[in-house]
């Protein structure tokens, strides 16, 4: 049902008539332990949300529930305006890549991905044609008589692909499904997994403890946390505007700076800045690359109010290529690390800046 | 590298053991197979073939192994008919009490091979305890004789000693298969009983061969059974065998008998192998 209301934002992927599944206050226990506690969050069609968090974060169990492994404690699924969570997983309109890829040892390439054809009664007529198209698709066409067990990881990462989309599912759900490859097969299958979904139009949700796959591969990027949905946002906005401390430190790597904040000033130890927020303690992200060395030469402009200026002492330097890591001993226990473009060798004490707005204030995990 | 002595002392007490138990027997038997009983009930060491003549002539012995093999592929089937649903039941359907369910099928196994031959004895005989239940309750008015002494008995205590043997095998295979195998096939639309048919019965089929195995040659060359509770009409094989070693002193015919089972048991063994071979998935 369109909702009128809704209209006004329909660019956003979360408005409720836009949604093809819908996750409504979510919960599930093991036993006495909550695994999730209260998930809300919309997929939109053809979308690739990433499920991102650490083990027991609850974000394989989130997808167990959407492909109907496990049973629900509390809430609801929905997708394309029915109840999903009572459907049994064989007739959810949902398909899973699993992490350990799950191909039947006993049959082979071709009737792996000829088995959900199978199971949907589909035209026998068709089921080669299908399989084969579905095999192309993941460059597999020549091992369709093969046994998966005589397959690389690689390889039965790509029947499993395969499988999984020959039944044209509405929801893609994917557990973990390059972990178990090496970290250049890993990459390279992460670019084909992108321009495949884009290829198939696909809603894919996909799940990892992986955060630079996820920045890499995702429309949006859900980060658990504990249980909870700490935050979901596109890539470059939860790099750049982590709503929590958590998030700003799972996500990239940050400074956490804690802050006392009296009328627009901001002052963690010698350091002090502009800031827009309301008084009192406050903690800020402020992300390695937004703090620039300032060259060593007499008659330096001063710092204008958008900018922070503090001094320091290099205390530790790591060459990194592009990018050295720096650690910077400002005093008063404040230590912040820097990633300096190019720097030099660094010794004693240097000017460093950073602009204002950059240090983004967050939540302090566990505000909720 | 182990050294030399070592390896003879792992490897020459077996071999010994047998070399002198089982090899040494095979061929005295396999002698006496051609030798045969003299006027004044000696035994005469002149080799003919006369025993396995005597063999396909004489109806009686075939008859008594066809006999043995339909008893032995009755408890065939009904073993995996009990085995395997409550080996799918535990494997599948039973979180904590798994390990009690499956002591619970392991433990008659402990209990003495006579002590339930005797058990059934008590059970199916005339005043046993079933037709005293079935008169008790006015189903029947006269006691049922088929129940004990008969081919049926044989079955039904056949059956009883030796579906844990076909249980274990089978449970041991559908441990082994891998639950995300289960929910990928429902994961592509597979109802619960099409997943069992297509993923964990194909999954499970060298296990049922192995129970089946060991369910049809272990019946097929039992001899208490139908001594305890087969009477003449459930005589088996093994029986013949005995009396023919015992009362009825004809050693070189027993020999026949027991090479013609040898070869039977051991061709079976072997086709089993090769099918399991065929049905294991690396």
């Amino acid at each position: 049902m369109p909702n009128p209301t809704s209209r006004d934002t329909a660019s956003a992927p979360t408005v409720e008539s836009d949604a093809l599944l819908r996750v409504k206050e979510l919960a599930k226990r093991y036993g006495p332990r909550p695994v999730l506690r209260g998930i809300s969050l919309d997929v939109a069609p053809g979308e690739f949300l990433t499920v991102l968090g650490e083990s027991g974060s609850g974000k394989t169990t989130l997808l167990r529930l959407i492909a109907g492994f496990e049973q629900l404690d509390g809430g609801q699924i929905w997708m394309g305006g029915e109840r999903l969570d009572p459907v049994p997983a064989y007739r959810r309109p949902v398909n899973t890549v699993f992490q350990s890829y799950a191909l039947f040892p006993h049959l082979s390439v071709f009737d792996n991905v000829a088995y959900g054809l199978h199971a949907a009664r589909a035209d026998a007529k068709e089921i080669p044609g299908r399989v084969a198209n579905a095999l192309a698709m993941v460059k597999m066409a020549d091992f369709a008589k093969s046994a998966p067990a005589r397959l690389s990881g690689g390889q039965q990462q790509r029947v499993a692909l395969a499988r999984a989309l020959v039944n044209r599912p509405q929801v893609l759900l994917l557990d973990e499904p390059l972990s178990a490859l090496d970290a250049n097969l890993r990459r390279q299958m992460q670019v084909e997994l992108k321009s495949l979904q884009r290829e198939v139009g696909i809603t894919f949700i996909f799940v990892t403890h992986d955060q630079e796959e996820a920045m890499a591969l995702s429309d949006r990027v859900a980060l658990l946390r504990a249980g909870y949905l700490e935050q979901i946002a596109g890539p470059r906005e939860i790099y750049g505007k982590p709503a929590t401390a958590y998030a700003a430190q799972f996500i990239g790597q940050t400074n956490l700076l804690h802050a006392e904040v009296r009328d627009g000033i901001a002052s963690s130890g010698p350091i002090v800045w502009r800031t827009f927020g309301p008084s009192g303690r406050a903690t800020y992200s402020l992300r390695q690359e937004s703090i620039r060395l300032l060259p060593e030469i007499p008659g330096l402009p001063s710092a204008d109010v958008a900018t922070a200026r503090f001094r320091g002492e290099v205390r530790n330097q790591s060459f990194g290529g592009a990018m050295d890591l720096i650690e910077i001993d400002c005093g008063s226990g404040c230590t912040l690390r820097a990633r300096i473009p190019m720097p030099g060798i660094l010794t004693g004490q240097r000017e460093f800046e950073f602009d204002a707005n950059e240090a983004v204030r967050v939540r302090e995990s566990g505000d909720d | 590298m182990y050294s030399r002595a070592y390896k003879a002392t792992v490897t020459i007490p077996p071999l010994l053991w047998v070399t002198v138990f089982l090899l040494v027997p095979y061929a005295i038997l396999f002698c006496y197979s051609f030798w045969s009983v003299s006027p004044a009930q000696t035994i005469a060491h002149n080799w003919s073939l006369q025993n396995y003549a005597q063999l396909i002539h004489n109806s009686l012995y075939i008859q008594v192994l066809l006999r043995s093999m339909r008893i032995a592929f009755s408890v065939t089937l009904l073993a995996l008919a009990l085995g395997y649903p409550l080996a799918y039941y535990v494997s599948f359907y039973t979180q904590a009490r798994k390990e009690l369910l499956y002591q619970l099928v392991i433990i008659p196994l402990w209990a003495s091979y006579l002590v339930r031959g005797y058990a059934w004895k008590t059970i199916l005989g005339s005043d046993g305890v079933l037709n005293g239940l079935l008169q008790y309750f006015h189903i029947t008015h006269q006691p049922l004789e088929f129940l004990l002494y008969s081919p049926f008995a044989v079955i039904l205590t056949l059956t009883h000693i030796y579906t844990p043997f076909v249980f274990l095998p089978i449970y041991a295979s559908l441990e082994h298969v891998p639950r995300t195998l289960v929910e990928a096939s429902q994961d592509l639309g597979a109802s619960p009983w099409a997943t069992f048919r297509r993923v964990i019965l194909p999954l499970s089929l060298p296990g049922v061969l192995a129970g089946a195995t060991f369910a049809f040659v272990l019946s097929l060359g039992d001899f208490l059974a139908p001594l305890l509770v087969g009477g003449s009409s459930g005589v088996m094989i093994s029986n013949i065998v005995v009396s023919l070693f015992g009362a009825a002193y004809n050693w070189p015919l027993g020999a026949a008998i027991s090479l013609c089972m040898l070869l039977i048991v051991v061709t079976l063994l072997f086709a089993a192998e090769r099918l399991e071979k065929g049905l294991t998935v690396q």
